[in-house]
């Protein structure tokens, strides 16, 4: 059954899908920001009209499932490989557009080489990296972004960086790279910082189809069932806390990226 | 087309260019290096793609991202470097994307050397990576067999949306002999009906390895498993030299079946009659071949540049008809010519015939 079927005659439709999501219940928990950074990008890539020239990367970790939501061409990367597979399809398909959606565990833990790396060429593609300082899909379990002292099912006394390390920037280390046109770090904790992170998201499909180089939006994301919080809770966690550890804002954006009419 | 004078590495690399392959990715690694070296300035040239990857592991996902996009592509390496894209050897397969990937052994384990050895021969024939799937595995024994192989990898990789490994050795890389390459053939255009392109004028398409259902996944590897039938049905590929008449069998494969020939040879001077079978597939296995020459010869010897992989296969054929030797070095060294003769006239002597 369409949308519109049911709705009264008399009423205008003013809200629904986006053509390039799918009309389906996600698999994610209550509280999960992944459906919102899935619909940001849906309706980032229906304003720019590249949903038939579009490939997405499916990552390994709680969005493994990502292309069921998409209605674009997807493939299915080993865990943290997504950005050399990107590099692959984007080089023999120089005129499609080719993004990425990775989360902590996949982009800053098994597949940092791939992400530097790939962010150094300045690979013509966009990295949607989701930062949540938790393994969701595995049951809770310390990330490479998971903040000091914070208590997981694998850093049961809290994180501590003498035996762990500490949490990894990694906007901040992408933007060092000379391939890198704009790297932001984003949060969608209320309507202004959603709105602002899929302005964000916009400008980084925007620097791939001017083929400036390469574009990554970082976005700061909750997990509310592995951090014991409810979905408010936990947002406000991950304004008050997550923002300390990985301050927002714009770390790179070269002139071309800037003057882009996002 | 006239004979060249060619490497081993640049020949496989200039003969996959004209077979019109579309992308390369590899990273440098002894001894095939030549070949990753020869394609970085022609892939370029003839303005295909062409990139050094950080790791063998980001190389084969290169490579697995171009297969997805329908395109023809390849990597090569060597035993190190091949272990590194066992990852990627998995999700290849499951997702049913063809892929040609020359693999130049050398010594092992580890770091090994980087002398030849056909030490990935279990790796390559019975586990390139987790689940249960099968590559193809071609075996040439000399330089124009390579370049003819290239040819062969493609469209068998193609024709059955197949991962195809083609097992080359140190020697058979680094030797130059002189070959006719292909001529130069177009490249292919338009993508296979499965390739993700974009979904314009169509359904969205996914490529993925994953099935959460089991049953559904089941399926999967029982369609696989009906796949690797049909190729085992169709595929196997040996040669055979003078095993009309022969007491004593030898196989052997790629380089060492090739001085298997010259064994041979030197045999029947002597007054054995040695014939050889030389494997060109060792995935599919010329096993049924194997099982019905053990019915009429009496006796077989194995050599390898290994411990006695190749080895368990034939034992597998031969089921114990007839007493098996085997002749392997390892770690980089060859076997030589009187050395095997050495092991078919102790073979001889086991069983009873001829005279030194």
């Amino acid at each position: 059954m369409t949308i519109q079927a049911v709705i009264p005659e008399d009423m205008e439709l003013v809200y629904s899908y986006p053509a390039s999501l799918t009309a389906r219940s996600t698999h994610y928990c209550p509280g999960c920001t992944h459906g919102i950074v899935h619909r940001l990008i849906a309706e980032v890539i229906d304003e720019l009209g590249i949903q038939g020239q579009t490939i997405g990367i499916a990552p390994v970790g709680c969005a493994v499932l990502i292309y069921d939501y998409f209605d674009v061409d997807f493939v299915e990367a080993s865990h943290g490989r997504a950005p050399a597979m990107a590099t692959g399809l984007k080089r023999v398909n120089p005129d499609k557009i080719v993004f990425t959606y990775q989360g902590d565990g996949d982009l800053a833990a098994i597949g940092t080489a791939e992400i530097i790396q790939a962010a150094n060429r300045g690979e013509s593609i966009t990295t949607i990296f989701i930062n949540n300082a938790i393994y969701g899909m595995t049951g809770g379990q310390m990330a490479p972004t998971t903040l000091e002292g914070m208590v997981t099912t694998s850093s049961p006394g809290g994180r501590d960086p003498n035996i762990a390390g500490h949490p990894v920037q990694m906007s901040e280390i992408l933007a060092t790279t000379a391939g890198a046109v704009y790297i932001t770090r984003e949060i969608v904790a209320d309507i202004a910082s959603i709105n602002k992170t899929k302005n964000a998201i916009k400008r980084a499909f925007m620097a791939q189809i001017a083929g400036l180089g390469f574009a990554c939006v970082e976005v700061l994301s909750t997990c509310p069932t592995n951090w014991n919080m409810d979905p408010w809770k936990a947002m406000e966690w991950a304004k008050e806390n997550m923002a300390k550890t990985f301050p927002l804002g714009t770390f790179k954006m070269a002139d071309a990226v800037k003057a882009l009419k996002a | 087309m006239t004979k060249e004078l060619l490497k081993g590495n640049v020949a496989f690399a200039e003969a996959a260019v004209r077979y019109g392959v579309q992308a390369y990715f590899g990273y440098p690694i002894t001894p095939q290096s030549e070949a990753l070296e020869h394609l970085s300035g022609r892939m370029i040239d003839e303005g295909r793609v062409f990139l050094q990857a950080e790791s063998e592991v980001a190389a084969i996902n290169m490579v697995y991202g171009a297969a997805c996009a329908g395109v023809r592509v390849m990597a090569s390496t060597s035993g190190p470097g091949f272990s590194l894209m066992a990852e990627g050897f998995s999700y290849i397969a499951g997702s049913e994307v063809p892929v040609v990937v020359v693999n130049m052994m050398r010594g092992g384990p580890g770091l090994g050397n980087i002398q030849p050895s056909q030490s990935d021969y279990f790796f390559m024939t019975k586990s390139a990576g987790h689940g249960d799937f099968h590559a193809i595995v071609l075996a040439p024994a000399n330089v124009q067999e390579l370049i003819d192989m290239m040819g062969l990898a493609f469209d068998l990789a193609e024709k059955y949306r197949t991962l195809v490994f083609v097992a080359g050795d140190g020697a058979l890389g680094q030797m130059m002999e002189s070959a006719e390459l292909p001529p130069m053939q177009p490249v292919r255009t338009e993508r296979p009906d499965w390739a993700v392109t974009g979904n314009a004028g169509r359904e969205s398409r996914v490529i993925t390895s994953l099935y959460l259902d089991p049953d559904q996944l089941e399926e999967l590897n029982l369609h696989l498993q009906r796949k690797l039938a049909v190729i085992k049905a169709n595929e196997i590929r040996w040669q055979e030299y003078q095993t009309d008449d022969a007491d004593l069998l030898l196989i052997a494969y790629g380089t060492v079946g090739r001085i298997c020939l010259s064994v041979m040879r030197e045999a029947r001077q002597q007054g054995l009659k040695v014939g050889l079978l030389r494997p060109q597939t060792l995935w599919p296995f010329a096993e049924a071949r194997i099982a019905e020459l053990a019915g009429r010869v009496r006796g077989i010897l194995v050599a390898e540049m290994s411990a006695g992989q190749m080895l368990e296969d034939v034992e597998r054929a031969v089921k114990g008809k007839v007493p098996i030797r085997f002749h392997g070095r390892m770690g980089g060294n060859m076997p030589m010519v009187d050395e095997i003769l050495a092991e078919v006239w102790k073979l001889a002597a086991e069983i009873g015939i001829g005279e030194q």
